[in-house]
This record gives structure tokens, C-alpha cells and sequence, in this order.
């Protein structure tokens, strides 16, 4: 069972499901060191996997597709930032309302355009490391890539740095931590976090376009199906470090992709037990290590000024 | 309250004039005046002294400084110039640093992080050298500090003293401390206090928040008095240091509470019969608290207060949740000869076992419902506040307002959610929730603890009046003096066991260090 095919599938499948919970994981993550919780990241998904695949198909460019995507995706988190960040509301109420809205209007919208088609882009091509990509097995595993995929993994490097080095690491930390230490030291707590809100928007939306225009090709409403809320998961569970949500995309994306792989063994295990596997793997996580899992201090609270 | 000019004059010549002032300031929030036409100067080289009881309106006053609210008539002057001072960076530029009574450090961050905290974002943080100016600055003020330590593991006295380093390195002239002692430890407010006094020698200007007589006086060269929002006078450093410590305590306590409530020596209990046993605890054996509980035997009888003296932590805490029923406890508990030790708690209130906890907005009330509701916690779904299982808002209300005027609780009204009253208020609303109906006996769990001065007085008369009333009191208090005033017997807790229990009396003080200190042998 365990033969080069299968690995080599299991793992692509895994990169290929794992990347929209990497990007949308790193956001969730930015977001919540900030101090938001930014439930409406599946809404942000959906919303750059409808975006995506719509301004991909118009231009005729994957590249344009992901702008498109995770221009979406910052238009939704800008809801987010208006009635959360700024307005002070219930993040956890306007998260979902937030994805209820993206689910029902990007159905709507994909109907009312094209009826009970699902036109299909062109297959992507991939990113050929040249050189590197020609290595057997680990030239196809690692060199052989949509760029999104170099560049989420390169925003793991990215974020950490930022969280560790950089001034706007401290302050991103203050504003989940202590939003009012951040405020006394003169740095604006609404401007950084809006300034994640929105980026989680952006990043998660990428993610979606990942979906439909690199893995699947085509939109299908409600085709986030639940990523949103897994990536939730990672970023809580990766308590604020990057590394932790690409270890943890990889996994849960493996589970996402072990029906591909397993069909390609030719290992014959009824579908639905196989789909299952990326929400046993959730609460198996949960059990080992949700209760270590700790959270900004202020996470889920609004900020106002002199308030206590 | 002084005239500005009036305090210019008491100055010495060589004094400019001050740094900070207040000008008639007022600061009105929904139902309160906080701050009503305040006016005060702050001067260079002095430790200022803001003194007034829970509620006068000091961390208002405070707020205005520090730039997060406004006044809303009057003004704030820095170096004679008008200035409206709109956030707290911007109070930052202005010289005034300010340490909050809870601490503003980013927990999660390292000590230097939370210094280059709101640097420019693209930049990387100068640590090492952040680190190097932290360490030069604290040793010239004889301070101890590690730049790299995460700030989630430094003491509350340690976190204090890097707020104030902060603030004086970002060139602070005015430092702010508000009930900067409020959470040290005695040790950690002394070196406070002397730290203190070696930056006004450097010529900074200190405000320095409190709502403690003796700290005032140990470290203050201006004490201004606030009551009730209000200016209630001033005492300047000739006059403070023309007096004697005695007369410059009873001129402040007059200022702080109008001239009614003088220092009078509290009379000792009168001697008296004991009545009936009420309470009567036999081989209580409590193991899941933090501290044990060994075979703990003693009576309480009725109109008798039953003190428990010992220092905090010994089981004092246990032995009131274990009679309270909140935690399993071994052993025999009869309240008039009736065997209680096997209900639960409401079981036991119901017989007539009260419990005033001190963990006042943890376990005693909870802080978003109305003070209306609070009065009835304990009795949620009982008649005739509740009918069947529906609310009777008039049957609460009325409850509610006959409380509020019985134990004179100062709220907006009974529709207030509790939290938002004062420590001494909340207190109130807990004693009138204990007090009232039929209380065969109550426990006191430290009861005055945190309160000022004017709410200790009333929280002792409440406890007098009920043993008055017939009541068995049982009064665990860390506050020696409060159960030589209070109590009739007390008993000595040391590690969960009862070492001992005193009369009341002439040599009772003695008998009690002598107890407490005896170790292992009793």
C-alpha cells in the first residue's frame, strides 16, 4: 500500500488541501494575536474561492484570479473591521453572520450567472523549479508547484519573523494582550487591528481562490465546506506560532486527500469513513492538546478607550 | 481648596511655579459627579499626596491627567499653558507619565518589548540597547531589573517599578501613581515609598494616589484631600511639617470625613451572658482545601461574636467554606442542635447559616446583574419574588429599595448592575443579602478587608448589631485590632488547626501572639 505512487499522491494531496488551511490558518492566527476572533473566515474563504474563480474565468488569469480572491476575502474582513473592530460588536455574533451572508450570496450570484453550469478554467500550470524539479520523487514532492504555494510557505518564515523581530510584532501581540498598554504607549489599538482583520481577509480569500482556481477549477457554492472553522482550530491550536499551523495544515490536509490517495493504492474503504477523517482528526487534536491551547487575553473583546 | 495664587505663596521663593495644575476642573458621568470643580497645583521636587476614600473621584482625576477622558468644564495647565490633553501618548509628550493602579505591561511580552512598545512598525526593535539605557537608568535609581525577563513572571512590585522606569525614561517630569501600594506587599510599598522619595530629588513631581493615612504622611510634602468629588483641603509642606504626625492625621481624617467622624478609640465589647449554644462545630476535617482542616471543635452561642484570629492562609478560608457547605468537609455541624453538616449549601441556609464571603465580586455577587438581583441570589425562584417560575419585578424592586435605604447603599438605583458599584457598596449589598430574614448564625469572612475607613465603621456596626440582635456571629478576620473590638472569644487558627481559644479582655492581645507563634507543641 505504501508505495512511492501513494506517498508521492498523499503528499501532493496534502499540499494541494492543506494550502488554503495554511493561509487562511496563518490569518486566523494574525487576527487572534491581535485580539479579534475572526469567526467570519470561512465567509473570507468562500467569498475568495467565488471571487477567485470569477475573475480568473473573465481574465483568463490565474494570477488575476488570486488578486481577485483575495481582494474578496479584504472585503469581507472589512465588514469585520467596521462592525467589530471599530463598532465593537460581538465578534462572534458577526462572524457568523458574515458567513451565513458569503455562503447565500455567492450561490445566489453563481445561479443567477450560470444557471446549473459549473464551467471549468483551464488546468493551471505550476511553477517548475528548473533544475531541482527534474530530482525523482522529491522533484514532483517539493519544486513542482502553483506559486501560492511557494509564496504561503514562505509567509509561515515570514510571519515569524514579524511576530518576534519587528516592532509590529510587539504591537500586534499588545493589542490581544493588552489593548490598552499598546493604547498608553501611542500606537492607534482600532488601526492595528483593523490592519489584521484585514490581511486575514486578504489571506484567507487567497486561499479560497487556491481552492477553486489552482485545486478544483470551477466554484461550486459552499465549496469552503467547513475550512473556515478548521483553520479556526489551527491557529488556536498553534498558540501563536506559524510553524505549528504549516505542520498542522499538512496534517489536516493529508486527511483531506487520503480518499485521492487510497484510491490510487487501490485500497477499497467506503468514502464516507474517509471524508470523515479530517473532523475526527480535529477532535483528536482538541483532546491532546486543546487544553493547553491559551489565548490572548483579550481575544473577543472590543476596545475603548479608558473603559474597564 | 486653595486659590492657585494662595498656593504659589506657601512655596518656597526659589519654587517656579507648577508643573501641573488643575483649574476648577469637573467631570460628570451618567448619575455621578466625579470630580466637581477640582483645582489643585503640582509642583517640582514634591511627592503630592491625592487622599480621599474609595469614590472621591481620585482615578478620575487621574484619567484627565493621563489623557484618557476630558473634563468636562475646566482645564489642565502644564507650565502655566492651557492644554487639552487628548490620549495618553499625547500626555506623554507633555511630560506626564502616569502608572496605573493595574498594571500596563503587555504580560506576554519581555520587559524590553514593552519598552519599544509603539516604536515605528517596519523597524526592528533596538533590544540590546534598550536593554543597555534599562539597565543604566535602574541602576541609578537603585533599582533591579532584567530587561529580558517576560514581564507574566515578575512580582507586582517588580512590574510597578519597570512602569515607573518607563515612564521616567520616556522623560516624564509629572509621574503619576495611582494606588501604586494597593497590591504590594508591605515590604514592596516601603521601597516604593523611599524610591519615591529619591526621585523628588531629582526634581520630578510626584502624584502619588491613596486612599492610606500613614502613607500619606510617611511620603507626601502636599497632601490635597478630595470628598465626594470635591476639593476638601489642602496641606501644604510648611504646614505639614509643622505639625506633628498625630495632628496632621486628625486634621486629614476631619478633611475626609467631614468633622462627624473623628478618630474616636472604638469601645471594647461589653462583657455579657452567653446565651444558648447555636453554632456547634465538633472533629471538623476539611482535606481538599489548599490548607487542610484538622478536628476543629468550638461553639458559638447566640449574641455571642465568635472571632477567629490567625495569619491569612492558615485554613481561614476552608473553615468558612466547609461550615458553608461549598466544600465537603468530615465531622459534626449543628446550628441549634440540628445536625447540618450533611446539606448543601442552600440546605443550610435555609436552616439559618449565613455566609458573608470575601471574595465579594468572585463568589458573593455577580457583577453584570442588577443590584436588585444580587439581594436575591441565593433565592433565585423562591416565593413571592418569583410565581411559579415567573418574575415578580415589583415584589424585587420593593425588596430592593427597603435595602437600599436599611444598609444606605449608595447605588444610581436598584436596576445598577452591582460591578459597577464601589468596594464598600458591594459589601453592603452582600451584608444586606446575609442580614436579613431568618439568620440563626453568620459567618464574616474578613469583612472589612479593602474597604476605607468610613465603610470598616459601617460593616462593625452591622456585625455588633446582629450579635446584638441574638445572632451567633463567627468573625474570621486577619485584622487583630478589629476582633479585640469586636469579638467576645477568639479562637486562634495556625495551619487548619485551632491552637487555642481567649477570652476577650485586658492581656487577650498577648494570649492571641502567644498562641499564634507556638508552633507545633499546642
Amino acid at each position: 500500500m505504501f508505495t512511492e505512487t501513494f506517498l508521492i499522491t498523499l503528499f501532493l494531496g496534502a499540499v494541494m488541501a492543506g494550502i488554503p488551511l495554511l493561509l487562511a490558518g496563518l490569518g486566523e492566527q494574525l487576527s487572534e494575536k491581535a485580539g479579534v476572533l475572526n469567526i467570519g473566515l470561512e465567509g473570507m474563504i468562500l467569498a475568495g474561492a467565488y471571487a477567485g474563480f470569477l475573475t480568473a474565468w473573465a481574465s483568463g488569469s490565474s494570477a488575476v484570479g488570486f488578486a481577485g480572491g483575495a481582494g474578496a476575502g479584504a472585503l469581507v474582513a472589512s465588514l469585520m473591521v467596521v462592525f467589530c473592530v471599530i463598532l465593537g460588536l460581538n465578534q462572534i455574533v458577526i462572524g457568523i453572520a458574515l458567513t451565513l451572508l458569503v455562503q447565500g450570496l455567492t450561490a445566489l450570484l453563481h445561479f443567477v450567472q450560470f444557471s446549473r453550469s459549473y464551467p471549468r478554467l483551464d488546468g493551471m500550470q505550476s511553477w517548475r523549479i528548473p533544475g531541482l524539479a527534474e530530482i525523482p520523487i522529491l522533484g514532483p514532492m517539493f519544486f513542482s508547484h502553483n506559486p501560492v504555494v511557494y509564496l504561503a510557505v514562505i509567509l509561515v518564515a515570514v510571519f515569524a519573523w514579524i511576530y518576534r523581530m519587528t516592532h509590529l510584532g510587539s504591537a500586534l501581540q499588545a493589542a490581544g494582550d493588552k489593548p490598552a498598554a499598546l493604547d498608553a504607549a501611542g500606537v492607534d489599538v482600532i488601526r492595528t487591528r483593523a490592519l489584521a482583520v484585514l490581511t486575514t481577509g486578504a489571506l484567507a480569500g487567497l486561499g479560497g481562490a487556491f481552492m477553486s482556481v489552482a485545486v478544483a477549477g470551477v466554484f461550486i457554492p459552499f465549496m469552503s465546506h467547513g475550512n473556515g472553522f478548521i483553520a479556526i482550530v489551527l491557529a488556536m491550536l498553534a498558540r501563536g506560532r506559524p510553524l505549528w499551523v504549516l505542520g498542522g495544515a499538512l496534517l489536516f490536509g493529508a486527511s483531506l486527500s487520503m480518499t485521492t490517495a487510497l484510491q490510487v493504492a487501490g485500497v477499497n474503504v467506503p468514502v464516507d469513513v474517509i471524508q470523515m477523517l479530517p473532523f475526527a482528526m480535529v477532535m483528536l487534536v482538541l483532546l491532546v492538546a486543546g487544553r493547553k491551547a491559551s489565548l490572548p487575553a483579550a481575544l473577543g473583546e472590543s476596545f475603548e478607550r479608558g473603559a474597564r | 481648596m486653595q486659590a492657585p495664587v494662595g498656593a504659589m505663596a506657601d512655596a518656597p521663593s526659589a519654587t517656579p511655579g507648577p508643573v501641573v495644575a488643575l483649574k476648577g476642573v469637573t467631570k460628570r458621568f451618567p448619575g455621578v459627579i466625579a470630580n466637581n470643580n477640582v483645582s489643585a497645583g503640582i509642583y517640582a521636587g514634591e511627592v503630592h499626596v491625592l487622599l480621599g476614600e474609595n469614590g472621591a473621584g481620585k482615578s478620575t482625576l487621574v484619567g484627565m491627567l493621563s489623557g484618557l477622558q476630558q473634563p468636562d468644564e475646566g482645564h489642565i495647565e502644564i507650565g502655566a499653558k492651557r492644554v487639552t490633553v487628548t490620549s495618553p501618548r499625547h500626555a506623554l509628550s507633555l511630560g506626564i507619565g502616569t502608572v496605573f493602579q493595574h498594571s500596563m505591561l503587555v504580560p506576554s511580552l519581555s520587559v524590553v518589548d514593552n519598552f519599544t512598545l509603539g516604536g515605528a512598525w517596519w523597524k526592528r526593535p533596538d533590544r540590546e540597547g534598550q536593554a543597555a539605557r534599562i539597565l543604566e537608568t535602574a541602576a541609578r535609581l537603585g533599582l533591579r531589573v532584567d530587561p529580558f525577563a517576560l514581564v507574566a513572571t515578575l512580582s507586582l512590585g517588580e512590574r510597578q517599578q519597570v512602569e515607573i522606569l518607563r515612564a521616567l525614561m520616556r522623560g516624564s517630569r509629572c509621574l503619576i501613581l495611582d494606588e501604586a501600594t494597593a497590591m504590594l506587599t508591605p515590604q514592596e510599598a516601603v521601597s516604593l515609598g523611599e524610591l519615591m522619595r529619591r526621585l523628588v530629588t531629582e526634581g520630578l513631581a510626584i502624584i502619588f494616589i491613596t486612599h492610606k493615612l500613614n502613607e500619606a504622611l510617611a511620603y507626601g510634602d502636599r497632601i490635597s484631600v478630595l470628598r465626594l468629588g470635591k476639593n476638601a483641603g489642602e496641606i501644604g509642606p510648611e504646614e505639614l511639617r509643622a505639625h506633628t504626625d498625630a495632628e496632621n492625621t486628625a486634621r486629614i481624617i476631619a478633611l475626609m470625613f467631614g468633622s462627624a467622624a473623628g478618630q474616636g478609640e472604638a469601645a471594647m465589647r461589653e462583657p455579657r451572658a452567653p446565651g444558648p449554644v447555636v453554632l456547634e462545630v465538633a472533629g471538623l476535617t476539611a482535606g481538599s482545601g489548599r490548607i487542610p482542616l484538622e478536628n476543629m471543635t468550638f461553639a458559638v452561642h447566640q449574641g455571642e461574636i465568635f472571632g477567629i484570629a490567625g495569619i491569612d492562609g492558615n485554613g481561614q478560608k476552608e473553615l468558612a467554606e466547609a461550615l458553608s457547605g461549598q466544600v465537603p468537609s468530615r465531622g459534626s455541624v449543628r446550628l441549634n442542635g440540628r445536625e447540618i453538616g450533611a446539606l448543601t449549601v442552600g440546605g443550610r441556609r435555609a436552616a439559618g447559616l449565613r455566609y458573608v464571603t470575601d471574595d465579594r465580586l468572585g463568589e458573593g455577587t455577580v457583577a453584570t446583574f442588577p443590584v436588585a438581583v444580587n439581594f436575591l441570589l441565593k433565592e433565585i425562584g423562591s416565593s413571592p419574588f418569583w410565581k411559579k417560575g415567573v418574575e415578580n419585578p415589583q415584589a424585587i424592586r420593593a425588596q430592593a429599595e427597603d435595602h437600599v435605604k436599611a444598609f444606605d447603599i449608595r447605588t444610581p438605583g436598584v436596576q445598577t448592575p452591582v460591578g459597577k458599584l464601589s468596594g464598600g457598596n458591594i459589601q453592603k449589598v452582600l451584608l444586606a443579602r446575609e442580614l436579613t430574614g431568618a439568620a440563626e448564625a453568620v459567618i464574616f469572612a474578613k469583612p472589612t478587608y479593602g474597604l476605607d475607613v468610613q465603610n470598616i465603621r459601617a460593616t462593625r456596626a452591622r456585625i455588633r448589631e446582629a450579635a446584638a440582635a441574638g445572632k451567633a456571629v463567627l468573625l474570621i478576620s486577619t485584622d487583630l485590632d478589629e476582633l479585640l473590638e469586636l469579638a467576645d472569644r477568639i479562637a486562634v487558627i495556625d495551619r487548619g488547626r485551632i491552637r487555642g481559644i481567649v477570652e476577650n479582655g485586658p492581656g487577650a492581645r498577648d494570649a492571641i501572639g502567644r498562641l499564634m507563634s507556638a508552633g507545633d507543641s499546642a
